[in-house]
């Protein structure tokens, strides 16, 4: 580990943060698809809060309460498939050999799709937070301190998996690939995203609580209706965030030493 | 100091198990530095297995791979930016232009000056009317030459190249060979090349080692492995081995 970090460089992260940065401007359609999805999952949350609170008070008194939701859970959602995707890219490209085959150390390859997972979710999450203040009079920054918490406990988590899900992908070709589209959404009903954690039965409660964005998004209701930051949720959060990332990279490396002995970098395809 | 110790590239009894049957079985060779080898065989012979896990690609089931000192892949970070690759098996990314591409691979080698290193190889290898091209809309030749340039970015000690002219028209597979033979004289690299084209192996390599079935069926220069089978060719030394007819025509 120690030997890892001493020759961690800054420079070859770079370089692959160019190449990926390269692609996504070559590309328009691609831009596009990363504001596209959040803007529609905005707006249709966003009305149907704004219906909903117009006929009954308790949702009058949630104060976007699903907004939120929707726009928190696209950083979990979106900073996985950031992460994901790029990694795809190389898939794509048949890239992979000529990768794996330079200096560039694994940890160098996390952290320059780590970098790019927030780039991405940088062009398709802040238009989207223009639009929910122009639209609902929602603003998400206005949470200050709030959304950095939140922030850090979602993108922790959604490197996690994508971390978790690339080394499947080294491992066993593109044959999991629908793994890196569709993992997130296992997390969508047990985290909790748009209703309170005391709804699931009594023991889907103990899963729920193991996953570090329930407690994000027990945070966010207990900020938006009660108005009250709940710091100990986001520590718990962050605990178990930081056993997830530590379990997530150490599943990552022990997954390319299998492909390195089953000879699946060679062979990248289905 | 031993042979291996010394030898830029040394293979010794190396086994490559997979679920599906043995792909390397027991090989053992040394290539010393500056040398030129071509390994031949059959598909399925085992030579890209064998390139991948002296590239550190691919982890051995038994013995060992050795580059420039280090054991593959357990010491690959300390050699690979002294080594490089060319293969058909793999592409740059393709809605890269060809100077993004080799920009990026450059300060992933930590090339000094960048730029002039580029110029450097456009000029060299034809290519400097296809730098601010897309990598995707070049021609199968253009592509080669755009990997070819890839793969000596950083002067590489050891090259290794799987199939460099599979599929080009003989022109361009004749330029291309005309390019490594020039580096190899410059540079004085040692390279490692698979192959499937006698007329290249025959042209840039001193010394072939022959595979088949996972195993090195013969070793030599190609003049003394024409002289004991007898023949005018190495495509017709390489029939006789993958025929079976090696044994009799060796003795």
């Amino acid at each position: 580990m120690t030997t890892a970090i001493a020759s961690f460089s800054l420079t070859r992260v770079a370089a692959l943060v160019r190449r990926y940065w390269y692609l996504l401007r070559s590309s328009w359609p691609r831009i596009l698809d990363l504001i596209y999805w959040p803007t529609v999952q905005m707006l249709m949350w966003g009305f149907l809060q704004l219906y909903v609170s117009q006929n009954d008070s308790f949702f009058a008194r949630t104060g976007g309460a699903f907004i939120g939701a929707v726009l928190l859970w696209d950083i979990l959602f979106r900073g996985q498939l950031g992460f994901s995707i790029s990694f795809l890219e190389e898939m794509y490209a048949r890239n992979l050999g000529n990768i794996m085959m330079s200096p560039l150390r694994p940890v160098e390859f996390i952290v320059s799709l780590m970098i790019m997972s927030i780039v991405r979710l940088s062009i398709g999450m802040v238009p989207v937070t223009v639009l929910a203040i122009f639209f609902f009079d929602f603003n998400l920054w206005a949470l200050g301190f709030a959304l950095a918490a939140f922030f850090v406990n979602l993108i922790l988590t959604s490197w996690s998996i994508g971390i978790f899900v690339s080394g499947l992908l080294l491992r066993n070709g593109m044959g999991a690939e629908s793994l890196a589209w569709t993992i997130m959404f296992l997390f969508l009903p047990l985290t909790c995203v748009y209703y309170p954690v005391a709804v699931l039965p009594y023991w889907l409660q103990y899963v729920a609580w193991a996953l570090p964005p329930t407690y994000v998004f027990e945070g966010m209701r207990a900020l938006l209706i009660d108005h009250v930051f709940r710091a100990d949720l986001m520590l718990e959060a962050f605990a178990f965030n930081t056993v997830l990332f530590a379990a997530a990279s150490f599943a990552f490396m022990r997954l390319l030493q299998s492909a390195r002995e089953q000879g699946s970098l060679l062979q990248t395809g289905e | 100091m031993d042979a291996q110790s010394t030898s830029a590239i040394a293979v010794d009894r190396l086994v490559k198990h997979y679920k599906t049957g043995t792909a390397v079985d027991g090989i053992s060779f040394q290539l010393p530095a500056g040398s030129v080898t071509g390994l031949l065989g059959g598909n399925g012979a085992g030579k890209t297995t064998t390139i991948a896990m002296i590239m550190g690609l691919v982890t051995p089931t038994s013995g060992s791979a050795r580059v420039l000192g280090a054991e593959m892949p357990k010491e690959r970070y300390n050699v690979l930016h002294r080594m490089n690759f060319e293969s058909p098996y793999v592409d740059l990314p393709m809605r890269l232009t060809v100077r993004q591409n080799l920009s990026v691979f450059a300060q992933l080698y930590a090339v000094p000056d960048i730029d002039e290193r580029i110029r450097e190889l456009a000029a060299d290898l034809d290519l400097v009317d296809l730098l601010d091209r897309p990598t995707g809309k070049l021609s199968a030749g253009q592509k080669t030459r755009v990997s070819l340039a890839k793969s000596l970015l950083n002067r590489p000690e050891v090259l290794l190249l799987d199939e460099p002219t599979a599929s080009l028209d003989p022109d361009t597979a004749d330029w291309v060979r005309g390019r490594l033979e020039r580096f190899r004289a410059t540079c004085g690299a040692t390279i490692l090349l698979a192959s499937h084209n006698m007329l290249e192996v025959e042209r840039l390599c001193e010394r072939v080692i022959i595979m088949k079935k996972g195993k090195i069926e013969d070793d030599d220069t190609p003049d003394r492995l024409l002289a004991r089978y007898g023949r005018e060719t190495l495509e017709d030394v390489f029939l006789d081995v993958a025929r079976g007819r090696n044994r009799e025509a060796a003795r």
